[in-house]
């Protein structure tokens, strides 16, 4: 990871007539690092994600990716971007190897669409038509054709919508190795162990604004949110106690029931618990 | 279809040459067309269908000795090359810009030509091999003549071109007026079914009324069916035209003036993505 930026966007704005989805948003990603956009449906991710590709023109604010503003960008940016979009593209009657080979021929210095198809676990389908994939195989297509260019910067919307649990941890590692040579990676999603495993920050937009950036494990002050110890209590109520001390609060309640404490149980906030809270104070 | 040609790592990073872009980009399209089948069994039968019901319907002489058919395969050759070029792509564009194709195509670094340029090649493929396939029949079924000097060769091959040319671009742009590819169909076929109507396909173009003569007279196809005649029919017919000759001259501005239209529209609206992609 380096100091350098892959994307720099201040003060973000984009409306649809009176619909405001994105409204003042302050975005850093640096060059290597693999950063995962966190929020609800609607929040303005896509609409975000989409004017860092090119695809949408923004109302206002500054967007720098990869020192080039990407509503004049040309086809020497559009080589050095990989864009795996939300959705699944339908490619009628060609096969799974014909497309990879064809989109390969576009970029500069692509890498082996053998290679890449195997990648993304779809070796056995290189023959087959794209309309006979299942919706997680369409999707591993559409992230072969993000990667074929070799790209530096990689945008990935909700890729592993679709998958199964395998095929969820198999892309986490294509992903990790990506990461690992050094790409930079921008992942919309909608799955917090997604944004956990893999992200180097996590970015959580809510209502059209960047509301936190941290690392997984920060995010939302979650390592100094308070333990919560809950126990039942001898007539069978629940009870909940956030403690900072929580062994003592054990010790006093072992200490009144004389042993055994009924339900006990002692969890920190997952990353879950201080996401929902940040969407729902917004 | 092997892919193993093009499958090699590039040893040196070098760009696809934009030419070779352009063909593979045609050799894709085609390949697409071939695969599906009711799509070439419907482009490339449809005029010898409709050959064969006018030659059962229209058995006699147009006069002078000219069959009816000899009049009509005009209009079925125009015709066909108006549902390739204009009809097809007004209705496939559409559903793959909704399949995401498009947007997808859009995010990579080809020249936005290239896909242009597949599609004309598509075309110019298939409306030359469907235009052999109805010429034939009609040679070997109904006596056709075909033209005679290298003139009225030269005028068919000038007339198909910029006809094609016309239609495709029209086609493009077209495209971008249906909000889905689902409606696409229901908004272009009435559009080509009166202009095959009003432009001398169905019926002879003099018999129809005049005020319909003019409405066709601004569209492209009326003047390809004309151009066409003045290869299949004798000179002399040109005295029955509208205008009293097959103005080739006309006939040239018209299609040529319809092929800058068409591109004008397709530059300035084409869309890659969907309405609601915004």
């Amino acid at each position: 990871m380096s100091d350098q930026l892959a994307i720099s966007v201040r003060g973000l704005r984009k409306s649809y007539g009176e619909h405001v989805a994105v409204a003042g948003l302050d975005l850093t990603v640096r060059a290597g690092e693999v950063f995962a956009l966190l929020g609800p449906n609607g929040a303005g991710k896509t609409t975000t994600v989409e004017i860092l590709e090119g695809y949408r023109h923004r109302d206002g604010g500054e967007v720098d990716v990869l020192g080039v503003d990407p509503n004049t960008a040309g086809r020497d940016w559009r080589s050095r971007v990989g864009i795996v979009l939300q959705g699944t593209g339908e490619f009628d009657d060609l096969t799974v190897g014909e497309v990879v080979d064809h989109f390969a021929a576009f970029y500069p210095n692509p890498d082996d669409p053998r290679q890449v198809i195997g990648r993304v676990g779809l070796t056995d389908k290189t023959r087959a038509r794209t309309h006979t994939l299942s919706g997680g195989q369409k999707r591993r297509l559409d992230v072969a054709l993000g990667i074929i260019g070799r790209p530096e910067l990689l945008f990935l919307d909700e890729p592993t919508t679709g998958f199964d649990p395998e095929a969820r941890r198999e892309f986490w590692e294509l992903i990790r190795d990506l990461a690992a040579a050094g790409t930079t990676i921008v992942l919309t999603t909608h799955y917090l162990d997604e944004a956990e495993s893999l992200a180097d920050r996590v970015g959580v937009i809510a209502a059209g604004q960047l509301v936190e950036v941290s690392t997984p494990a920060e995010l939302g002050n979650r390592q100094q949110a308070l333990p919560v110890v809950s126990w039942r209590t001898p007539d069978g109520t629940p009870q909940r106690a956030e403690s900072a001390t929580p062994t003592a609060l054990i010790a006093e309640l072992a200490a009144r029931y004389g042993g055994e404490v009924p339900g006990l149980t002692v969890t920190r906030p997952t990353l879950e618990d201080v996401y929902l809270r940040m969407i729902g104070q917004s | 279809m092997s892919t193993t040609t093009e499958a090699a790592p590039v040893a040196v990073p070098s760009r696809t040459s934009p030419i070779e872009l352009g063909l593979r980009q045609g050799r894709l399209e085609l390949r697409q067309f071939l695969r599906s089948r009711e799509s070439v069994v419907f482009t490339m039968l449809f005029p010898v269908v409709l050959i064969l019901t006018f030659a059962s319907i229209f058995k006699g002489e147009i006069g002078g000795g000219v069959k009816f058919t000899q009049y009509f395969v005009t209009g079925m050759i125009a015709t066909g090359l108006l549902t390739v070029g204009f009809q097809s792509l007004a209705i496939q564009i559409p559903i793959e810009r909704d399949r995401g194709v498009l947007k997808r195509l859009r995010g990579t670094p080809m020249p936005k030509w290239v896909y242009f340029a597949g599609k004309t090649i598509m075309v110019a493929v298939i409306g030359v091999a469907e235009t052999v396939l109805l010429l034939a029949v009609a040679v070997l079924l109904f006596d056709l003549k075909l033209p005679d000097t290298a003139t009225r060769w030269l005028t068919f091959g000038w007339v198909s071109a910029l006809g094609i040319t016309a239609c495709t671009l029209c086609g493009i742009a077209f495209s971008s007026l249906a909000r889905s590819g689902r409606s696409a169909p229901s908004t272009v076929t009435p559009v080509a079914l009166i202009l095959q109507f009003i432009s001398g396909v169905f019926f002879v173009f003099t018999d129809l009324p005049t005020w319909m003569q003019q409405v066709a007279a601004i569209f492209p196809l009326k003047w390809m069916c004309q151009g066409l005649r003045s290869v299949f029919l004798p000179d002399s017919f040109g005295a029955q035209e509208p205008a009293g000759s097959y103005e080739l001259g006309k006939v040239a501005l018209v299609l040529a003036a319809w092929c800058v239209i068409g591109l004008v529209l397709c530059l300035r609206t084409f869309r890659w993505t969907t309405k609601r992609d915004g």
